[in-house]
């Protein structure tokens, strides 16, 4: 009996001694390995031959791809990387695996098109796989509402884009404002309040926290832009009247113009430097294209002529 | 102890090797003479790249799949056949001996077998290729690693084997070789998700064997080299690993009853 | 009586709970002249040894192999462990060798505890229906099995080769023993009992799977291992095997020790039987006034009758023609001491009758 309890304390201390190393040295493995997780990716970039090699488990497969170009995407953009060259063959193989996965198709039309380091900022990528996605999935009209998006958002073409809303809105099931965009979007409507409302709509209409995220960070971009906007109407205003570009907030609230300093959606109060409104940190407004410090440069494509 | 260690490791090569198990090395030969003819001759700059995937994946494969139905009867078939009585009841053999002899055994028979398919592979390549270059030595620390995947899952079936039928434990065996190919995956998974289940998952993800860093055939193939941290770092991880699993197998077949 | 038993190099010892119980024909508990010039270490102790198991799968319910098991057998000994099938001899058996643990009670062999390695190196055990690697022949396993045992490397292919030919497998020694038969196996199985020289030699059940002649091999090796000054634990469940070569006996039922006595003190009783042997006529009505029953074979007339009708017998034997051979008083039997420690009207008793007949 003594021997025994000898040999089990033993093995149960290096069970567990040995467990604890394993997972210690798992982590480094994997600290070592990097991106060679998506090795696959890099020597068989085939989607097709991924799919023949996965011998009917695709589904499955899909999932694995899904899970892959979401994390790659993730530990990326936590890095502020601006190269995200794998995002669009991994949707690629996944949406290839499984020709289904909305999802997929979604977040390729928004991720793939943004620019560095908010997307991989390849519209024309993005453009393809939601095609491809219109092809496999025609009753899907919420893809055509991405694909209008981009063309809008980021490609600048309100034609296309208005087109893109007026297919969507024809299949069954589309919900009406589909409708609404197509004529908003052909009349050339203020700009901010079309990018609200599509915003608005990708943030209730999507469970994927990335997209959501995204969705989010947009809305406020738009608020801190139209804020900027009005506040510099002001700005103005005070100099039209007294002659100088106020120095700072106190001037315009001893003015009546402002009742308080005003504070950006982030929650930094804005800076006004020789007459201009700035935000105070623009890196966390990734998507605003006014009140940028000097040097900073729109994350948002310019308007094409 | 090492020599009671070296005779039950030798007979459980010897009673491999008398089952006729290593024939499936002229199944090896076959396929990998096959693919070297014909990829030379369809194949336009990546006879080496077919070749090497091919070959590789051979090894490691036959590898896996002895491991797993010799592993899970090495002690399951011994008490259901009761050859474990004349060997355990009246020999000074401890338990654990048992167990750690049987694991070394089969480790040594899959690596055998893996030195002769990994001989006709490197002949088939010579005969591509007509020399072997810089590249082809990384092709070493594949095969290496293919290894090292074999002492892993035989950990496992053995494991398996104290405790269950072997149907059952090939179905764990492999389940597990499975997820454990996806291992890298299943951390990835863990970080999207929130609160309990990250916890359960990310646990999980680090407690099933690490297949997928032990992989490294594709980049291999594409002349990649591994770097030399690597192969050290695995090296542990599967040293502890193995141990970790060893030990569970001996806390399991220490309490039996061997009716 | 007494004196028989000092000229015998070993004692008996009985305090197990079904031992006092149990009236040893002829020999009681504890009064066995004790020879402290002879005292040897006892081969195997066993205190309260017990195995219970939990059976059935909703309900778990216990079901004991073996009860409180207390005995002692000395060095030198050959011990017969006697007992109907189901009876607990082979759950002894595991316990001793380590291959289950006890549910309570404690042993020791040789006066070591029972996972000692110094204590393994020294004993050999024959399991039920032997079973091995199929793949080997005989002289590898015996090989592979030596070196488990220590036997060193020099010693080895001699103690092989000598255990083997004990057995009488010398000639197949090199066949694969995928196409042996059951005696074969058997044989195997004393043999790789032996190879390593042990002291004390369990063997369950040894001469089953063998015919006539091997069980009579089987007996005469017993017998030398005994001479050579051997300790034999061995476990049957039949009674002329143990008659032979046992000197002590223990019998067990349903899990517990019933009797432990010495074979040549239970074999020496007298019944108060005598048998008649004759030939020429059959005397059936003479022979069935005085309580008996004729058998005929081969013009050969045999019964049994009491010792007190001996004299009348013979004379009824005689007036009817009859030409008397033979006039022997019967012997207990082993086989009666069984069936008594068994307990009569038992039901398994008499399944054991058929077997034993």
């Amino acid at each position: 009996m003594k021997r025994q309890s000898v040999t089990t304390i033993i093995a149960g201390g290096l069970l567990l001694g040995c467990l604890a190393a394993s997972i210690g040295v798992s982590q480094k493995v994997d600290a070592a390995r990097g991106d060679v997780m998506l090795q696959d990716v890099l020597y068989i970039p085939s989607p097709n031959t991924i799919k023949r090699l996965s011998l009917g488990y695709n589904g499955l497969l899909a999932d694995v791809y899904w899970t892959r170009a979401v994390q790659y995407f993730g530990t990326k953009h936590h890095e502020h990387s601006l190269n995200y060259k794998l995002l669009s063959p991994l949707l690629d193989i996944t949406t290839t695996l499984d020709p289904h996965l909305i999802v997929a198709y979604e977040f390729g039309s928004i991720f793939l098109s943004q620019r560095p380091p908010e997307g991989a900022g390849d519209p024309q990528a993005a453009v393809r796989l939601v095609q491809r996605g219109i092809r496999e999935n025609p009753k899907a009209w919420r893809l055509w509402y991405h694909l209008g998006f981009i063309y809008w958002q980021e490609l600048h073409d309100s034609k296309t884009a208005s087109e893109c809303f007026q297919r969507g809105s024809e299949v069954p099931g589309a919900l009406p404002w589909m409708k609404v965009m197509a004529a908003a979007l052909a009349q050339n409507a203020g700009e901010a309040e079309t990018a609200q409302y599509l915003w608005t709509n990708i943030l209730n209409s999507t469970t994927d926290p990335d997209i959501r995220a995204n969705a989010e960070r947009r809305l406020i971009a738009l608020r801190a832009d139209q804020e900027v906007t009005i506040l510099q109407e002001y700005v103005n205003r005070f100099e039209q009247t007294k002659g100088h570009a106020p120095e700072n907030w106190f001037e315009m609230i001893q003015a009546g113009m402002l009742r308080s300093i005003p504070v950006d959606p982030v929650g930094y109060p804005y800076q006004l430097v020789n007459g201009r409104v700035q935000v105070a940190k623009p890196d966390l407004l990734p998507f605003i294209t006014k009140g940028l410090p000097p040097g900073n440069e729109s994350n948002v494509l310019p308007k094409m002529p | 102890m090492i020599g009671r260690l070296w005779a039950i490791a030798y007979s459980t090569f010897r009673e491999a090797v008398r089952d006729r198990v290593l024939y499936n090395l002229i199944v090896f030969a076959l396929l990998i003479v096959g693919a070297a003819l014909l990829v030379g001759q369809i194949s336009i700059g990546i006879e080496r790249l077919v070749l090497v995937n091919l070959g590789l994946t051979s090894i490691s494969l036959f590898g896996i799949v002895i491991a797993i139905f010799i592993g899970i009867g090495l002690v399951s078939k011994e008490i259901e056949k009761r050859t474990l009585y004349t060997v355990l009841a009246a020999r000074p053999v401890r338990r654990w001996e048992f167990i750690i002899g049987k694991f070394l055994g089969l480790v040594g028979t899959l690596t055998v077998n893996a030195f002769f398919m990994s001989a006709g592979f490197f002949a088939a390549l010579l005969y591509l290729t007509h020399r072997f270059q810089r590249a082809d030595a990384d092709l070493l620390v594949a095969i290496y690693f293919i290894l090292l995947q074999f002492v892993l899952i035989t950990s496992l079936a053995l494991f398996f084997s104290t405790f269950s039928s072997p149907l059952l434990s090939a179905v764990f065996a492999f389940s597990l070789f499975v997820i454990g190919t996806f291992a890298d995956d299943m951390r990835g998974f863990a970080k999207l998700t929130e609160g309990g289940t990250k916890w359960v998952m990310t646990g999980m993800s680090y407690l099933v064997p690490n297949f997928s860093s032990l992989n490294v055939i594709s980049q291999v193939a594409h002349s990649v080299p591994v770097p030399g941290h690597l192969v050290l770092l695995n090296t542990l991880y599967v040293l502890a690993y193995a141990v970790a699993v060893n030990c569970a197998a001996v806390l399991v077949f220490e309490k039996r009853n061997l009716k | 009586m007494t004196a028989l038993v000092q000229t015998r190099k070993f004692h008996a010892q009985v305090i197990s709970r079904a031992g006092q119980k149990a009236h040893l024909a002829g020999m009681k508990v504890g009064t066995i002249a004790y020879n402290h010039d002879e005292l040897t270490m006892p081969a195997i102790e066993t205190f309260a040894l017990a195995k219970h198991y939990n059976i059935g799968f909703w309900r778990k319910r216990r079901k004991d192999a073996l009860k409180s098991l207390t005995l002692t057998v000395e060095e030198g000994e050959v011990f017969g462990y006697l007992g109907p099938n189901g009876a607990g001899k082979t759950t002894t058996l595991r316990l001793l060798m380590g291959l289950v643990y006890p549910s309570a009670g404690s042993a020791r062999i040789l006066g070591k505890a029972l996972d000692d390695p110094a204590m393994k190196a020294q004993i050999g055990f024959l399991p039920e229906q032997p079973y091995f690697y199929d793949h080997l022949t005989p002289k590898e396993l015996l090989t592979y099995y030596a070196q488990l045992s220590g036997v060193p490397g020099k010693d080895r292919a001699r103690k092989v080769d000598a255990s083997l030919a004990r057995v009488g497998m010398s000639e197949s020694a090199g066949i694969q023993m995928r196409k042996f038969s059951k005696g074969m196996l058997q044989r195997v199985g004393i043999a790789q009992a032996i190879v390593h020289d042990p002291k004390l030699i369990f063997l369950d059940e040894p001469m089953s799977g063998l015919d006539p002649v091997g069980r009579r091999e089987v007996r005469d090796l017993i017998q030398s291992l005994h001479e050579e000054g051997k300790t034999i634990f061995f476990s049957t469940h039949i009674l002329s095997d143990a008659e032979t070569v046992c000197d002590r006996v223990a019998v067990l039922n349903k899990g517990e020790l019933r009797g432990v006595g010495v074979v040549a003190d239970l074999v020496s009783e007298v019944s108060g039987q005598v048998e008649f042997v004759w030939t020429g006529a059959a005397a059936t009505a003479e022979i069935a006034a005085l309580g008996g029953k004729t058998h005929e074979a081969s013009e050969t007339f045999r019964t049994i009758l009491t010792q007190e009708a001996t004299d009348r017998a013979i004379d009824a034997i005689r007036g009817a023609g009859g030409k008397l051979i033979s006039v022997t008083p019967v012997r207990a039997t082993l086989e009666d001491y069984f069936l008594s420690k068994l307990g009569a009207g038992d039901r398994d008793s008499q399944n054991m009758q058929e077997v034993t007949r």
